[in-house]
């Protein structure tokens, strides 16, 4: 009893260490990784921080929104106009990286290959941290009540952020890839090389498994892999900033992240994942649909007009959307003759007005709206097969789009031939798709 | 007697006395929640924050040292360090033994020196900010196999970031001292 009165403290001491040394054998020993022993003792200490860290959040971006919303709307309008040019821009891109994944989800076919698509995700802020750099990892203010949960990706627009390690009822943990345990499964963009992606105990990101015999250079893309079962292939990590040699015979290759870890405010986390045999979509719309859709095209039809009458100066119109958008000047006729039945693979030379034609009927009897395909310009009909042989107009709501399309002929998809499609005669063509867009229709979002 | 109650004495200043003082509840729970609040907080705006400093140990480091109690001191490095552990995603006790070891460490040392001027209080940061990393360090690396790189360099410009952000944090918890 005198012993323990003399060295109380120290005996303390050394129980409570001991205490804590055995608690932390049992976490290690089970697995260094499985957090749900210990998901109890932790959601205490998450219970009591993430309220403030919400409504200070929550203060935070109610009083900045005051503030840019209502108040500071400097350059506004210029920054509209730009953003405004700017969708122009990628609308067109769009359509022409469409066309590209149209064409590569045929080869997929071809080999029976299955794809995962982002079917649906939540969108998320962040609201606070581990508060150490030996635990890289965030919390969103979403969680089980929101259906997130273990393992589900989280990324941003610019690139992937991490996983859901953690789900409480209104909170989640997410391990940022920059963390030593975490480990996404990539690809390199252009040599294709594949390997591990980890983070480091400085808080970097390396690529690992490359061997050194390998050519990588700085600068080069990244992308998931798929591998890892928990990113879906092709979205963006990063880009190679550093190659060096590293530890047995495998590249060191350092990871800048797309996404920027350090001033993450909101997040997606990708709650449904679809898997689907790859199938060929040939209903996309392409570059020149879209051109033909924003040039300034047929008016709208007299109501005294007869039918399958057309006027020169509406053919005229069709045809010179057609001869614009092809050649980037609107009313220069084309230089290439009417095709007329199926298309062949050299028609190359389909014109951005052949888009807005739907065929409907046979040739024999036109109904309203529609025009005989003689009447057309040369550079249009090429979409007319001969078992219909008959289109309708553009619907006036296209044509009251028709603003910009003149104004891109250097636009490489003005200009770019579109493939040609077999069976056109049964296809809608007005309408556009998505070609990663699932059958039932739910898109990505 | 109440002197004896309110203030131990000096071992290697003879019969000079330091004070002992309590603080309130809400001041005890509370000083550490919100150390442990901004410290996850404030790495959403400046990443390198985590980095540089460690508020739950700066708290830690006050209470151990004013309270001059070694019992209390790791009872209350124990707390602030399994709280630490379990906003992370490392298994639950590494950040606690470390606190556990410093608050003990800072308590005994606050009974035997006079840690009030801003002096003392400096080089008693910095020293156990190396000791907390150093415990941090062997029991990361030794019982969970966490990859650790000791960096002298970064070790201890931390812990001089820690411990003039320290000595001013002192000075501001000293006015939720009240003497025993």
């Amino acid at each position: 009893m005198d012993v323990f009165g003399r060295y109380k403290n120290l005996i303390i001491l050394v129980g409570v260490l001991f205490l804590q040394l055995l608690g932390l054998a049992m976490q290690v020993k089970r697995s260094t990784t499985e957090t749900q022993d210990t998901r109890l003792i932790r959601i205490w200490a998450v219970g009591a921080i993430t309220p403030f860290e919400r409504a200070l959040v929550w203060m935070q971006s109610g009083t900045g929104n005051i503030w840019h919303n209502y108040f500071y709307l400097r350059g506004v309008r210029a920054e509209n106009r730009q953003l405004k040019e700017q969708i122009e821009h990628m609308r067109l891109e769009q359509v022409r990286l469409s066309e590209d994944a149209t064409q590569a989800r045929r080869l997929q076919t071809l080999l029976a290959f299955k794809e995962q698509y982002i079917a649906k995700t939540v969108a998320a802020q962040v609201i606070g941290s581990s508060g150490s750099d030996l635990s890289r990892v965030i919390y969103i203010d979403k969680g089980e009540n929101a259906g997130l949960k273990r393992d589900m990706a989280v990324i941003t627009a610019d690139g992937i952020v991490g996983k859901i390690l953690t789900v409480y009822p209104n909170v989640s943990q997410v391990l940022l890839i920059s963390d030593q345990s975490s480990g996404v499964g990539a690809i390199l963009e252009k040599s294709r090389l594949q390997g591990v992606l980890r983070g480091t105990p400085s808080g970097e990101i390396v690529l690992e498994r490359v061997m050194s015999d390998e050519t990588v250079p700085a600068g080069e893309t990244l992308l998931t892999s798929g591998g890892d079962q928990i990113f879906p292939k092709g979205l963006p990590v990063g880009t190679v900033s550093h190659v060096g040699l590293g530890k047995e015979l495998f590249l060191e290759i350092k990871v800048k992240p797309a996404a920027d870890l350090s001033k993450l405010e909101e997040v997606l986390v990708l709650v449904e994942k679809r898997e689907r045999d790859a199938v060929a979509d040939d209903t996309h719309t392409r570059a020149a649909d879209i051109l033909a859709q924003r040039l300034p095209s047929v008016p709208e039809k007299p109501a005294d007009a007869k039918p399958g009458e057309v006027k020169p100066a509406d053919a005229k119109s069709v045809g010179g959307v057609a001869a614009g958008a092809t050649t980037g000047t609107p009313g220069v006729k084309p230089s290439t003759q009417p095709k007329l039945g199926p298309p062949k693979n050299d028609a190359t030379t389909q014109s951005a007005a052949s888009k807005p034609t739907t065929i409907v009927g046979s040739p024999a009897a036109p109904t309203p709206g529609q025009v005989k395909p003689t009447s057309l310009n040369p550079a249009a009909p090429s979409h007319i097969t001969p078992a219909t042989g008959s289109i309708t107009e553009i619907p006036p709501k296209r044509v009251s789009q028709n603003k910009a399309g003149t104004s891109n002929p250097a636009e490489p998809n003005a200009t770019k031939p579109a493939p040609v499609r077999q069976n056109t005669a049964n296809q809608n063509s007005t309408k556009p798709s998505t070609p990663s867009a699932p059958p039932d229709g739910s898109g990505p979002q | 007697m109440g002197a004896a109650h309110n203030s131990v004495p000096i071992t290697y200043t003879s019969g000079e006395q330091v004070e002992v003082y309590r603080f309130s509840i809400p001041v005890t729970i509370g000083v550490p929640l919100l150390a442990l609040f901004i410290q996850a907080f404030v790495p959403l705006r400046f990443p390198r924050f985590a980095v540089y400093v460690d508020l739950p140990l700066l708290v830690t480091i006050f209470f151990a040292m004013a309270r001059r109690n070694p019992i209390s001191g790791l009872l209350t490095g124990a707390a602030v360090g399994l709280a630490q552990d379990m906003l992370g995603h490392n298994p639950i006790g590494i950040y606690g033994i470390a606190k556990t070891v410093v608050g003990y460490g800072a308590s005994s040392l606050g009974v035997k020196l006079d840690v009030e001027n801003a002096g003392a209080r400096f080089l008693v940061t910095l020293g156990f900010y190396l000791v907390h990393s150093a415990v941090y360090f062997t029991v990361a690396r030794g019982m969970v196999n966490m990859t650790q790189h000791w960096d002298w360099l970064s070790g201890i410009l931390a812990g001089l970031m820690n411990a003039i952000l320290g000595v001013m944090l002192y000075f501001l918890l000293d006015k939720f001292k009240q003497r025993t």
